[in-house]
C-alpha cells in the first residue's frame, strides 16, 4: 500500500464513481459511452492533455474498423461524427508477393458483394476517431474526462477500488478498468503477468497519394520479410502498414522522403500509379503481449491492455471494441440484477466471454504472421496451395469474409 | 418465538447454521447458491419491475418498495434489492446469519434491516411489504401452508410474492439430492429433504389455499456446458420459481 494513510479510511467508502477507466485511446472513451448510456457515472483517467488528442493534423495512422465494430460505433452514436470521413472496404485481396517477382499468381479474393450485411469495414483515420470520441464523453454529463492525469497507486478496498493520481486526486470506484494499453500499468499494480515475445519486427505505418483510385480495395501482400497492407483511405489514398525486419525498417526509416518512396514502390507495386507520401510516417516495434489474467480483484483489462496482437490481419482495434461491447453488456446487465458489478463472478462472466477468442486471435495472428513472413520454398508452396483453395470454395471465403467483417462468434448486443 | 407460530423444524436451522460463515465466498460452500443467483435475480427483477412498472435501465429502479426476503442467510439477494434502491429488511431463524449478513453490507455501502426471525413473528407483529422473496425456504419448513398464509399476510394488498424450491420427482431426486450432495458436494449431506420437494401444481394450489393468486412460474435449469443457470418456461422439473399476488382490497 504506497499510502498507508489510506489502511484507516475503512470499510465504508462513498463513491465517486461507478466505474473508472484508465486509458484515453480509443478503447478507454468507446466504453466509457456505452456505460454511461448503461446509466453508469464513469470516470476516463487519461494521460494526455485534451489539446493532444483533440489535434486534427494528421499523423499516418488509421484504422480498419470491422463491420461489428462499425455497429458498435453506431450504437453508442459516435458513428455518424466520422461517418462522412470513412471509407467503406469493399474488396480484400491477399496474395503472396516477393520482392523483384510481382505477386504470385495464386490469391485470394474476397468480395462484400459475397455477403449480404454491406461492406467488410470501414477505413477510418484516427484523427478523426479521436475527435469524435472526446466530442461524445465531452457531451455526456455521466463521464467525467479527467485528462492529463496519470495513476499512481491502486489499492482495492471492501467494497471498491481507489486509484491515486499524480494530482494528489483519489478516485473511488466499484471496478478499474485498465484500456491503458500493452504496457498496461493497471494490469502491472494489480499484480497481473504478462506474456509475449517480439517477432524481430518493426511496422512502418503511413499514408500515400496515389494517381489512381483504389475502388475500395484492400490489399494484403505477404512479403518474406513481413506483410504489407494497403489499405484504401477516402480520395485517392491508401493507408500503408508495412512490415519489415528490425535492421531493415531500421534502414527504411533512416531514409528521406524521397528515399523512403523509392524503397516502398517496388513492394508497392504501380496499379495505383505514382505515390507521394501524405502526412508523417510511424514506426513502432511488433510483438505479441497477453496478460495472463483479463481480470483481478476488482480490476478488469480491455484491449491491448488485455491482449496486444499483431497486426497481420488489422484485428487488434477491433478485438479491443469487442472486449469493450463484451464488457458493457456483462456491467449492464449485473446492473439490472442489481449485482456488485466489480465482484469476481461479474468479472469471470466478462473473461469467460473473451479469453479464448482473444487467445485464439493472438495464436491465429503468430501463426499466420510465422508462416508467411519467410521465404522457404516449402512453406510458400504451401500456403499458396491453401489460399487458392479457399479462393475456389465459395463457403469457405464467404467464412472469411464474415470473419473480417467482425461477425462470428458470439456476438455482444452492441455489435449486433 | 412460541410454538404456535413456529413452522420451521428446528434441525434444519441448525444445519443451516453450521453453514452461516462461508456466505460471501463465492468459491466456498455457497458457491451453488452464488452460480444459482443471477437466474434468481433475473426472475425477480423482472417480476418487480412489471408488476410496480419500474424501468431497470434507470437509477434505483426499485426506490419506494419495501422488500422482505424470508431465510436472508448471508444477504445474496437483499443486497442486490438495496442496490436497485429498495427500503429492505431481510430475516433469518438462524442468528448467526445476521451479523455476517450486516457486516456484509457495511462494506457494500448498503443498508438493510437485518433481524433474527421468521415470516410468522413479523406477520403477527403487523409488518406489511410490497414485495416478498420467499427463495429455497417452502420446502424446509413443517408447516407449508401456515408458512405461505404469514408470507400472504406480510403482503400489502396487490403485494406481490415470489417463491422458489424444488420439483418432486425421481429426476430432481437424482439432481438435488444424488447430484448436488452425494456426487458434486455442492451441498452437506442432508441438506434437503426430498419428500418435502412440492410439486408446481402443489405449490399453487397451496398458494391459493393461502390467499394468494398464483400468476407465473418458471424452470431453473443448470447447463452443465456453461456452467451456469437459466430459466425456462417449460422445464419445472427440478428448481423453478413461482410469482404470485395478494389480491387487492
Amino acid at each position: 500500500m504506497d499510502n498507508p494513510a489510506r489502511a484507516t479510511i475503512l470499510p465504508v467508502m462513498v463513491r465517486d464513481y461507478d466505474i473508472a477507466i484508465t486509458g484515453g485511446g480509443l478503447n478507454g472513451p468507446a466504453l466509457s459511452i456505452a456505460l454511461a448510456q448503461a446509466g453508469f457515472r464513469v470516470a476516463v483517467i487519461d494521460s494526455l492533455p485534451v489539446d493532444t488528442r483533440a489535434d486534427p493534423g494528421f499523423d499516418g495512422r488509421s484504422y480498419a474498423l470491422a463491420l461489428g465494430s462499425q455497429r458498435l460505433l453506431r450504437a453508442i452514436s459516435v458513428w455518424d461524427a466520422v461517418a462522412d470521413h470513412a471509407q467503406p472496404m469493399l474488396e480484400i485481396k491477399v496474395t503472396d508477393g516477393r520482392a523483384g517477382q510481382g505477386p504470385s499468381p495464386w490469391m485470394m479474393h474476397f468480395d462484400h458483394a459475397e455477403i449480404e450485411e454491406g461492406p467488410m469495414g470501414y477505413m477510418v483515420e484516427d484523427r478523426h476517431l479521436r475527435r469524435a470520441f472526446l466530442t461524445a464523453i465531452a457531451a455526456d454529463d455521466r463521464i467525467t474526462h479527467m485528462a492529463g492525469e496519470t495513476v499512481v497507486d491502486q489499492t482495492v478496498t471492501p467494497g471498491g477500488i481507489a486509484v491515486g493520481l499524480a494530482s494528489g486526486q483519489e478516485v473511488q470506484a466499484a471496478l478499474l478498468v485498465g484500456a491503458d494499453g500493452r504496457s498496461s500499468g493497471t494490469a502491472t499494480r494489480a499484480g497481473i503477468r504478462r506474456t509475449g515475445w517480439g517477432y524481430g519486427q518493426t511496422a512502418i505505418v503511413c499514408a500515400v497519394e496515389h494517381d489512381l483510385p483504389h475502388r475500395g480495395i484492400a490489399h494484403q501482400f505477404f512479403m518474406p520479410h513481413g506483410p504489407l497492407a494497403i489499405l484504401p483511405l477516402t480520395g485517392n489514398r491508401s493507408s500503408i502498414v508495412w512490415s519489415e525486419s528490425d535492421a531493415e525498417a531500421t534502414r527504411i526509416l533512416a531514409l528521406d522522403d524521397d528515399g523512403f518512396l523509392d524503397a516502398l514502390r517496388p513492394a508497392f507495386g504501380s496499379f495505383l500509379g505514382d505515390i507521394r507520401l501524405a502526412g508523417v510516417r510511424f514506426s513502432y516495434p511488433l510483438g505479441l503481449s497477453l496478460a495472463q489474467s483479463f481480470i483481478a480483484p476488482r480490476v478488469a483489462l480491455v484491449g491491448d491492455a488485455a491482449h496486444g496482437i499483431h497486426p497481420i490481419a488489422g484485428q487488434g482495434l477491433n478485438s479491443g471494441l469487442r472486449d469493450v461491447a463484451a464488457l458493457a453488456e456483462v456491467l449492464t446487465a449485473a446492473r439490472q440484477r442489481g449485482e456488485d458489478i466489480g465482484n469476481s463472478q461479474t468479472l469471470t462472466r466478462y473473461q469467460a466471454w473473451r479469453r479464448f477468442d482473444t487467445t485464439t486471435l493472438a495464436i491465429a495472428t503468430d501463426t499466420f504472421n510465422r508462416m508467411f513472413s519467410n521465404d522457404n520454398p516449402i512453406l510458400r508452396a504451401a500456403r499458396d496451395i491453401g489460399m487458392g483453395a479457399i479462393n475456389a470454395m465459395p463457403g469457405l471465403r464467404r467464412g472469411f469474409i464474415r470473419q473480417a467483417a467482425g461477425l462470428t462468434g458470439d456476438l455482444p448486443a452492441l455489435m449486433r | 418465538m412460541t410454538s404456535a407460530t413456529q413452522t420451521i423444524d428446528p434441525a434444519e436451522i441448525a444445519k443451516f447454521e453450521a453453514m452461516a460463515a462461508e456466505w460471501w465466498d463465492l468459491e466456498g460452500k455457497f458457491k451453488p447458491l452464488h452460480m444459482l443467483n443471477p437466474c434468481r435475480l433475473d426472475y425477480i427483477t423482472t417480476q418487480i419491475a412489471a408488476e410496480f412498472a419500474r424501468d431497470l435501465s434507470t437509477d434505483k429502479p426499485f426506490a419506494g418498495l419495501r422488500i422482505l426476503d424470508i431465510g436472508c442467510g448471508g444477504g445474496l439477494l437483499c443486497e442486490p434489492m438495496a442496490r436497485l434502491g429498495a427500503t429492505v429488511v431481510g430475516v433469518d431463524a438462524a442468528p448467526r446469519n445476521i451479523p455476517v449478513a450486516q457486516l456484509h453490507a457495511e462494506h457494500s455501502g448498503l443498508t438493510i434491516d437485518y433481524r433474527v426471525g421468521t415470516a410468522e413473528a413479523l406477520a403477527d407483529a403487523g409488518e406489511q411489504f410490497d414485495v416478498v422473496l420467499n427463495m429455497e425456504v417452502v420446502e424446509h419448513v413443517a408447516d407449508p401452508l401456515g408458512y405461505l398464509t404469514a408470507c400472504r399476510q406480510l403482503l400489502k394488498p396487490g403485494g406481490l410474492h415470489i417463491c422458489s424450491t424444488l420439483n418432486r420427482n425421481p429426476k430432481s431426486f437424482a439432481m438435488a439430492i444424488v447430484g448436488a450432495e452425494w456426487v458434486m458436494r455442492w451441498l452437506p449431506k442432508g441438506t434437503h429433504d426430498w419428500s418435502k420437494f412440492i410439486t408446481p401444481d402443489e405449490l399453487f394450489d397451496l398458494m391459493q389455499r393461502a390467499g394468494l393468486d398464483p400468476v407465473d412460474r418458471k424452470g431453473m435449469v443448470f447447463n452443465p456446458l456453461t456452467w451456469s443457470w437459466r430459466l425456462s418456461d417449460r422445464d419445472l422439473s427440478c428448481n423453478y420459481v413461482t410469482a404470485s399476488l395478494n389480491p387487492a382490497g
